[in-house]
């Protein structure tokens, strides 16, 4: 394992593949993160940043089936492993504290 | 789908994408392809499938490097580590490899720092990529070859700077300027030259005070070095004095700079403006300055603009030789553009204004040291696949154990490597030790200083690896084909020894090669004693030729023959048979008959100093300096040239001498008036004390340092500025022939590396053979084999390659010799039994000491002791 913080777009990245269920592959994370946040993201960095997240044990892969738009290529799905899902869980935790521990003075009359 | 992405995109894909990532890759890049051929078009589509195929090269996608490859190098340790192991175990042939490399490689490193010395030569001039001179070839009528000068006509320069298409920069010089410069009460013979202002926007010489660009401008200006100003003066201001020049001329110190570099082929005390000579020229009433034939002293270099080219140069030059070429029918001249980086190494030209290297010598010297080194190349391999079966169950064991054919490959050429490296350091040692002798060779010259850089040592250093690689690149191949199972089970019956007829050749080749060099030194050695010894036609024994540099030379000759000792003195212009010629145009009664007969200018005391025989007529009548010349003395050949009958018929004849009418007034016999690679040709004596430059004196004395004492005494108050000079006969005559002299000096120090080479080699399989051989040995022994027969046994196979050797160097060397190196010599060497057989000898002698040596060791071994084991 190379490290158990995950970066901000790691932690997006792992959190559309947990919403994806099965249905988690590189095209499909990259259009998912398009629709939800609007950011046009590469395919070299997804592929990367899936790579690292791999590498780091949080997610795991298994090729499907081959299907006819990508030239008879198969497509690799991707999970959240045990510890992917700590990590993922182990932020949002370190989030709300800090959220709870802000006075309400600071966030009042500003809408996102 | 009928879209495709770009298959040579895909096969990019493949060859850098590890397997277990190209699979899903590939797919992403096809399903963005396909939404992009939708959205953007076809041809948009494929450049990003391109592009994103080009950014997907990263760490993480690309295939690992073949695993294999990278544990060679981690292996590294235990190469180094078996490899000194091996060397250890094996003194004698570590040893007898590192002493042939080692020898052969100091020679290489000679060759190294020499050559790296001279193609540094006038590499510190900054505009050196644009500098060119103009060299010029001669050719009169008569002659069959043109003669190819470092120097051409003021003309050419002025013309050039008539028109300066291309150029941006012309300058034209004088070489060779002597002065005697006087500074108060001091007076130093230096040499300089006469340049012209735009020397310094030329060259890079570095200066100290004065302003490049005028200060040669006006005549009379003086620029010097600082080691010229050192010797006059204590203080650096010296801009502006008055120096004192040849007691007549008063030059202004303009300028001075930095001695010039070692490496510029251009060397000087000082330079003197050429202005200053166009001047004296013009006093003096010489009006042949700008004559198309004056090309003997001037130099013509120019600085070409950025983006010239260069033939366009050499095209305004071929107009301009045309041109004057028009207006003479005795002879042409043709110009040709040099660039400054071809003077040194460069062509074989007469007039140089430096020092000069032939490019065919260099090729010559550069071939035999790699011959030398090829040789002691070979004994390694020799020696190392001789010795493979030793290893081979190395190598079996290592195959078993998962070593690739390229590891073993690997490992032995690291093994040779490290043998090189030593065998550098005793070389470096080595070196040390032929420098001074190496510096002494005429062919170094004196501007070569062998120094070593930290650029050098670097070209040591990949020598070195590279001697390695080539010594070590066969035994590795080898064994690297080695077959694991055969090693192990009987490494003996291996059939690894294909290499033996190679062996043989390699052997037979570094004999051939020792028996050559050793026939090529006696030769020279002999025609080096042929030519010292060569009966000229008159005496030289006990003559001293004294330079008179400038003085009166009736005076001095007074002076000299008060001194006991000198028997007899003479004056003359040069020294005959040394390499000196003089010639004139010389008519008999047909006009347009002409030749260019030889002479040398004598007194009257000259033949008789010399014994010259006469063979009818008389000597030069006793006459003062100042009478008119009016005889001169013909050689047989002379009046055979213009058929003029007997000798005594000859006497009295008119000939017309560069347009002066003079009588033959004798004949002497023929006599040998060149040095005796030259024939003998039509030659006069005449009698112009104008250009007398040499007192020759005859000694008769049983003190000859006395002697030479006393005369020195007498030309110190005659001459204080320059030194005396004086040289006998018999050893400028040595001098003249140091051509042999240093071909016999090269050759046989290249025959004793050659030797020791052949003969480490020859040891080093004579002990293999026999240490392998020596069960054989013993069991014949045991069975009534007499020393005498085995001895002969194992040295049969070694004697007949030396025959071999001498079959082939005997015939070679002397076709070398005979033909192509004395081939043109009007007198030389007739090679005898004796030079072709005495290296033959010398190196059976060696050979049979070498393989007598271990034979009878192995010979005399107890039988009992080596059959013991097993």
């Amino acid at each position: 394992m190379k490290g158990t913080n995950i970066g901000e777009f790691e932690e997006l990245v792992l959190l559309t593949i947990a919403s994806l269920t099965s249905e988690a592959y590189s095209v499909n994370i990259c259009d998912e993160i398009l629709s939800v946040t609007g950011r046009n993201v590469k395919l070299g960095v997804v592929h990367s940043v899936l790579n690292r997240l791999e590498e780091k044990g949080f997610i795991s892969s298994s090729l499907g089936e081959a299907t006819k738009e990508r030239g008879g290529r198969r497509k690799r799905f991707f999970e959240v492993t045990h510890s992917g899902k700590v990590a993922l869980m182990r932020a949002k935790e370190q989030r709300d504290q800090l959220w709870e521990s802000i006075p309400e003075i600071v966030f009042k009359g500003i809408k996102a | 789908m009928s879209h495709h992405p770009p298959k040579w995109a895909n096969r990019l894909l493949e060859w850098y994408c590890r397997e277990d990532k190209l699979e899903d890759l590939r797919g992403d890049l096809l399903e963005y392809f396909g939404r992009n051929v939708n959205n953007k078009g076809k041809r948009l589509a494929g450049l990003i499938y391109i592009l994103d195929v080009l950014k997907f090269f990263r760490i993480y996608t690309i295939k690992k490097i073949n695993s294999r490859h990278m544990s060679s190098f981690h292996l590294f340790n235990n190469y180094w580590k078996t490899s000194v192991r091996s060397l250890a175990r094996n003194r004698l042939f570590a040893s007898i490899n590192i002493i042939g490399l080692a020898v052969s490689m100091s020679v290489g490193l000679v060759m190294i720092v020499f050559i790296s010395e001279l193609l540094s030569f006038d590499t510190f001039h900054e505009k050196r990529d644009r500098i060119y001179r103009v060299l010029s070839s001669w050719k009169g009528i008569t002659d069959d070859e043109p003669l190819d000068l470092a120097s051409t006509g003021v003309l050419v320069g002025k013309k050039l700077q008539d028109d300066y298409t291309g150029l941006e920069e012309v300058m034209i010089m004088r070489r060779g300027a002597g002065f005697d410069i006087k500074v108060e009460d001091k007076t130093l013979p230096l040499a300089g030259h006469w340049v012209e202002d735009s020397f310094f926007d030329i060259f890079s010489f570095e200066v100290i005070s004065g302003n490049p660009a005028t200060m040669l401008t006006e005549p009379y200006s003086l620029v010097i070095t600082e080691e010229t100003l050192e010797k006059f003066y204590d203080n650096q201001d010296v801009l502006g004095k008055t120096v004192e020049v040849d007691g007549e001329h008063s030059f202004v110190i303009t300028g001075v700079i930095k001695n010039p570099p070692k490496n510029s082929h251009i060397s000087f005390d000082f330079l003197a403006s050429f202005s200053t000579w166009e001047s004296m020229e013009k006093q003096k009433g010489n009006d042949g300055l700008l004559n198309w034939n004056n090309i003997w002293m001037y130099h013509v270099y120019m600085l070409i603009e950025e983006g010239t080219d260069k033939d366009a140069i050499q095209a305004h030059l071929n107009q301009i030789s045309s041109e004057e070429n028009a207006n003479s029918d005795r002879y042409s001249i043709q110009l040709q553009l040099e660039h400054l980086s071809e003077i040194l190494p460069g062509k074989d030209l007469s007039n140089r204004i430096g020092p000069g290297m032939e490019l065919k010598t260099l090729y010559i010297i550069i071939g035999l040291t790699l011959i030398v080194i090829l040789s002691a190349c070979f004994n390694y391999t020799n020696l190392s696949i001789a010795r493979s079966l030793r290893r081979a169950k190395e190598v079996g064991i290592r195959k078993v154990v998962g070593a690739s054919g390229f590891q073993v490959f690997f490992q032995f050429i690291i093994e040779a490597i490290i043998l090189s490296l030593v065998a550098l350091a005793v070389s470096a040692g080595l070196f040390y030790l032929i420098k001074p002798e190496f510096l002494t060779l005429d062919l170094a010259g004196d501007f070569i200083s062998l120094d070593l850089a930290l650029r050098t040592i670097v070209y040591f250093i990949v020598f070195g690896v590279s001697i390695g690689i080539l010594a070590g690149f066969l035994p590795a191949f080898i064994l690297s084909k080695v077959r694991s199972l055969m090693a192990l089970k009987d490494a003996s019956k291996m059939k690894l020894l294909s290499g033996v007829n190679l062996r043989k050749v390699l052997i037979v080749f570094q004999f051939t090669l020792s028996i050559g060099f050793i026939i090529a030194a006696t030769i020279s050695y002999k025609q080096y004693m042929f030519a010292v010894n060569f009966d000229l036609g008159f005496t030289t024994e006990s003559i001293l030729n004294v330079r008179t540099q400038g003085n009166d030379t009736q005076l001095l000759a007074n002076e000299f023959s008060t001194v006991p000792g000198v028997e007899m003195v003479s004056r003359s212009g040069f020294v005959l048979s040394s390499g000196n010629i003089w010639a004139g145009t010389v008519k008999f009664e047909d006009p347009m008959d002409s030749i260019d007969a030889h002479y040398v200018q004598v007194d009257e005391n000259f033949l008789e100093l010399h014994n010259f025989e006469l063979l009818a007529g008389e000597n030069f009548p006793m006459r003062p300096d100042s009478s008119a010349e009016q005889y001169v003395i013909a050689n047989e050949q002379f009046i055979d040239r213009f058929q003029m009958g007997t000798p005594s018929e000859a006497v009295g004849k008119m000939i017309d001498f560069d347009e002066k009418k003079l009588q033959i007034i004798g004949v002497v016999k023929d006599f040998q008036h060149r040095t005796i690679g030259g024939k003998i040709e039509p030659f006069l004596f005449r009698k112009r004390p104008k250009s007398f430059y040499f007192v020759n004196l005859k000694i008769n004395s049983a003190d000859m340092t006395g002697v030479l004492a006393n005369l020195e005494e007498i030309w110190d108050k005659h001459d204080n500025v320059h030194a005396f000079r004086a040289e006998f006969f018999d050893d400028r005559i040595q001098d003249a022939y140091s051509e042999y002299q240093m071909m016999f000096k090269v050759v046989s120090f290249l025959s004793v590396v050659a030797v020791s080479i052949a003969s480490m080699g020859l040891l080093g399989m004579a002990v293999y053979s026999t240490e392998s051989r020596i069960k054989e040995i013993s069991i014949r022994k045991v069975l009534g084999a007499t020393e005498k027969n085995l001895v002969y046994l194992l040295s049969r196979g070694f004697m007949l390659l030396i025959v071999i050797a001498s079959v082939v160097a005997v015939p070679l060397t002397f076709y070398l010799f005979d033909e192509m190196v004395l081939g043109d010599q009007a007198n030389r060497l007739a090679i005898g039994v004796f030079e072709l057989f005495f290296g033959v000898v010398l190196i059976f002698g060696i050979g049979l000491i070498m393989i007598g040596w271990q034979t009878f060791k192995a010979a005399r071994a107890n039988p009992a002791t080596t059959l013991r084991d097993e």
